[in-house]
């Protein structure tokens, strides 16, 4: 009875939605189907196999990028997390701070330009000043663009944090740092994790950025995938995208989880 | 019991940008009371409680705390404890680390914290709630694990902001009572802050009565009551009749007076005593309705009722005008006067006050 | 009290005038300000400076004041120094402004429906579905760009299937717009989802319940009480996916082929075998600008909008 003249249902909305999940799952399910195909041919289905995922595994070219991809994203998350943690709690939680709409700004500038302009001006930057090295080009250049992914989530969680708990424990006789390593710092973990997974996320995904600065031996796992395309479509890139789509779902699962957590345990 | 002063403001001013949130503040606060600040909101009591706990300073003024100067000192060196209208019990902490968190910031050895959570858990009926989180608890259990952490380090001064605000109608009866006899037991001064009139009177030593950002009385909650000493004192604590009043004669604290609607009566001139235009302040329970009026009586009209159960509110027209009086149903057959119909009203002229205009 | 004691609580009071060394928050601001400053604002203002210095004769490019970059955009410069108007760049921006535009009304088309649908399921639901929304987004970019190349391209998916069905075989759905298109459209997608539905899911339900009283059907309700009320949501989420998209570069390289170039494509090509950083840098430099007054003639509307709330 309630649906029948329920002013709020619009119909066609439930089979259009279920064709929107099938439109944005599609794509990656074929590229994990694809990956089991025996066949030379990626697009060609022969019979299951696993022997691309092994042959994937032995690819050194593979692991080298990935370890890149690794190593500047680790640096790459601890240095923006730390900025815009620091960043954060001035903007949020300074008193008399002069600026603080220009300073937000600047930290969340990397948003407001496109990733290409940003890139090819670092480049020019780096070549000015003779940096060679492709790891420091790329750490600098994804802690700059990282940076708002991490601040947005630790600004939104300290600014949903009452002031009543830091003021409960400087009442208690804490001083300032204590006050931020047993108060501050537990209340806005959750934000400060997803904005440290994110960061990560977005600099291992980064593909504009990275094939403009990375050098011959200093490749992006991106940068590596974007070379294999451009050689052709070849079943072992469907086992490495199928391995890195896990990777990053099985990520993204746990930031979400965390934050949801860190949400219902303080509400 | 007001032989050592546990606080003392001495002009105490503080803007926020142009407004004027306090306007030169004074008063003292003596140990072992149970002081309350009440005022409608706006009227700098929670300002005044902040400053007190090193949140807010300021702008003008100094505020001792036993003698010693505190203005400058930062809230975590002050031995002043909070107990925070919203509670701000961390949630990431049991219980037991809550009441143990200002202990160890005080730098306590590990067996006398325990005994001290122990002794305070046991003494707010949580002990065996140590274990849990805050989330986990009702209104009225938060609102004692704030109480046991704010006096677990035996603070100098408990300051209170509003803790009752946030309880339903019947646990905050049961609170007042909690309260005043933790302050009985612990003979710390106690700060109160409230906008509700009745905890005031209820809990109360000494209450101080904010407004504009200034104090309007300081008294018992009798005297608060009773001898308002101006129309904002008497209009917010209580309710009370105003009558526009004529002062003809003052003499030997005595005030001849004439009211709106003929009746002249002497009453004790101890609020207000200048000639000339002033105002009458009854309250309606102390007017009397049909065979029980007595003192000063004339006729009014009754234009409206509003039965209460416990007690039927009258609005009576009397020559023009509009005063209310309350009587209390003392029997099934209370509330008989008729609407419309004219009765005797009188009040014994002590217990009206005349006030400023 | 003294006379001392009054001054200094007076003093003490007043919003104190610290050293900036002192304020905790110039410390807490320096580590963002060294960061942008070194690895953002002073590479724009490089590439301003590059945008108008003078191509190199191999590569790179000399600090003399030209500005033939902004000048190639419109015209050819002939043996003899004459300018032609040659249309060739000027319709990559214009491209890259339709295949932006597009992206951004298909997604639109989409996100409104189902964010409704979505924020009509009970809480639990709600919660899951959303989740699966965000899911494909955090998979890589490149990985979902190449997924459809699977799809769209030389014996793909999708023309076997045409081909199944009796349609001409060997027909190419790759390297074009279209493909270019139906690659911006999937990575945009959960952008404009999530800001669309944050807005409708804040809509208050008797509003909707309140116009059917008043004689409103689906459609007017839809148009005078549920589209209004989302708006916000539905421009933050519009400028998610449109300044992102005027920077494609992964779509319509790997989508579009070599031909069916974007303003990203094109930039990045002077910084590689291109080689004419100047014309590079003043492209990149048009974007910015591009996108910047896209950004400030959105937040005055916004701030207009406000206002008149």
């Amino acid at each position: 009875m309630s649906t029948r003249h329920d002013v709020k249902r619009y119909p066609g909305l439930g089979p259009l939605s279920v064709l929107f999940f099938v439109y944005l799952y599609a794509p990656l399910a074929v590229v994990v189907i694809y990956s089991f195909n025996a066949n030379n041919i990626a697009g060609v289905w022969t019979h299951f196999s696993l022997q691309w995922y092994s042959s994937a595994l032995r690819n050194t070219a593979l692991i080298n990028a990935l370890k890149t991809s690794l190593t500047v994203a680790a640096i790459a998350t601890v240095v923006c997390t730390l900025v815009a943690l620091c960043a954060a709690l001035a903007i949020i939680r300074g008193k008399n701070v002069r600026f603080r709409k220009l300073s937000e700004t600047i930290v969340n500038l990397p948003l407001l330009l496109p990733e290409i302009v940003l890139a090819v001006a670092t480049l020019i930057l780096f070549s000015l000043i003779d940096v060679q090295n492709g790891v420091i080009r790329l750490t600098i250049a994804h802690s700059a663009f990282c940076t708002p992914f991490a601040f947005l989530p630790i600004r939104a969680r300290l600014q949903g944090m009452s002031l009543d708990f830091e003021e409960a424990s400087a009442d208690l006789y804490a001083d300032r740092w204590t006050t931020f390593r047993r108060v501050t710092l537990p209340l806005i973990f959750p934000g400060v994790f997803s904005g440290a997974m994110l960061a990560f996320l977005i600099s291992m995904d980064d593909f504009i950025t990275s094939n403009l600065l990375s050098t011959g031996g200093t490749t992006t796992l991106p940068v590596y995938i974007f070379s294999l395309i451009r050689s052709g479509t070849s079943p072992e890139l469907n086992a490495i995208a199928t391995l890195l789509i896990l990777a990053s779902l099985v990520l993204a699962t746990v930031a979400l989880l965390v934050a949801a957590r860190g949400n219902r345990d303080n509400a | 019991m007001n032989q050592s002063k546990a606080i003392e403001v001495k002009s105490v001013s503080k803007y926020f940008g142009a407004y004027q949130a306090l306007k030169s503040v004074s008063f003292n606060i003596g140990s072992n009371e149970f002081f309350t600040m009440l005022g409608p909101s706006g009227c700098g009591k929670t300002t005044l409680l902040r400053m007190l706990a090193g949140f807010e300073s300021p702008n003008s003024g100094s505020i001792q705390l036993n003698g010693r100067e505190v203005v400058a000192i930062p809230p975590h060196k002050r031995r002043v404890n909070t107990v925070f209208q919203s509670y701000a019990l961390f949630p990431h902490m049991t219980l037991e680390q809550n009441v143990a968190y200002g202990l160890e910031n005080l730098g306590w050895d590990q067996t006398r914290i325990r005994n001290r959570v122990g002794e305070m858990l046991e003494r707010v009926h949580m002990s065996q709630m140590a274990k849990r989180k805050p989330a986990q608890l009702s209104g009225g259990q938060r609102q004692r694990i704030a109480l046991a952490r704010a006096l677990a380090p035996e603070p100098e001064v408990l300051l209170l902001d509003e803790p009752l605000s946030a309880l339903d109608l019947k646990l905050r009866q049961a609170m007042r009572d909690e309260l005043r006899t933790l302050q009985r037991d612990t003979g710390i001064t106690f700060v109160f802050v409230t906008h509700d009139q009745e905890e005031a009177l209820d809990m109360s030593d000494r209450i101080a009565v904010l407004g504009g950002g200034e104090v309007q009385q300081i008294g018992t909650p009798t005297e608060i009551y009773e001898e308002p000493v101006n129309r904002f004192v008497a209009d917010f604590v209580g309710e009370t009749n105003f009558l526009d009043v004529d002062v003809v004669e003052t003499a030997a604290g005595q005030a001849t007076i004439r009211t709106p609607f003929g009746v002249a009566l002497t009453v004790p001139a101890t609020g207000h005593a200048a000639k000339g235009r002033a105002i009458l302040s009854v309250r309606p329970e102390k007017i009397n309705l049909g065979d029980q009026a007595q003192g000063v009586v004339f006729e009014g009209r009754i234009t409206n009722k509003n039965y209460m159960g416990g007690y039927t509110h009258y609005t009576l027209d009397v020559a023009g005008t509009e005063l209310r009086a309350s009587r209390r149903n003392a029997s099934r057959e209370g509330d008989t006067i008729p609407l419309g119909a004219t009765v005797p009203v009188g009040f014994v002229a002590g217990s009206a006050r005349v006030l400023a205009a | 009290m003294t006379d001392s004691v009054l001054h200094a609580t007076a003093e003490a009071g007043r919003a104190p005038r610290v050293r900036f060394w002192h304020d905790p928050s110039f410390w807490g601001l320096l580590p963002s300000r060294l960061l942008m400053g070194f690895a953002l604002i002073l590479p724009i203002f490089i590439i301003a400076a590059v945008s108008v210095a003078t191509r190199g004769a191999h590569g790179g490019f000399a600090w003399d004041f030209n500005l033939a970059g902004y000048r190639q955009i419109l015209f050819n410069e002939g043996w003899t120094g004459e300018l032609e108007f040659t249309p060739q760049y000027l319709l990559i921006i214009v491209r890259t402004f339709l295949l932006a535009g597009a992206t951004t009304l298909i997604c639109l088309l989409f996100a409104v429906p189902v964010a409704y649908f979505i924020s009509r399921q009970p809480p639990g639901r709600k919660a899951a579905l959303i989740y699966l929304v965000t899911l494909p987004f955090w998979a890589s970019m490149i990985l979902r760009v190449y997924a459809w190349m699977i799809i769209l391209g030389k014996d793909g998916t999708l023309p076997r299937l045409l081909e199944y069905l009796g349609l001409p075989s060997g027909m190419s759905l790759m390297f074009n717009d279209g493909a270019t298109l139906t690659a911006m459209v999937y990575t945009a997608m959960p952008l404009m989802v999530l800001p669309v539905f944050a807005s409708i899911e804040k809509l208050d339900g008797t509003l909707i319940e309140a116009s059917h009283d008043l004689y409103g059907s689906r459609w007017v309700t839809l148009r005078r009480v549920i589209l209004p009320l989302t708006a916000p949501g539905i421009v933050a989420g519009a400028i998610l996916v449109f300044v992102p998209s005027l920077g494609a570069v992964l779509e319509p390289s790997l989508m579009g082929g070599g031909k069916q170039m974007m303003m990203g494509t094109l930039i990045q090509l002077q910084f590689g075998g291109g080689r004419n950083w100047p014309f590079g840098a003043a492209i990149a430099i048009t974007l910015m600008a591009l996108v910047m007054g896209f950004l400030i003639f959105a937040a005055l509307r916004a701030a207009r909008r406000e206002a008149a709330l």
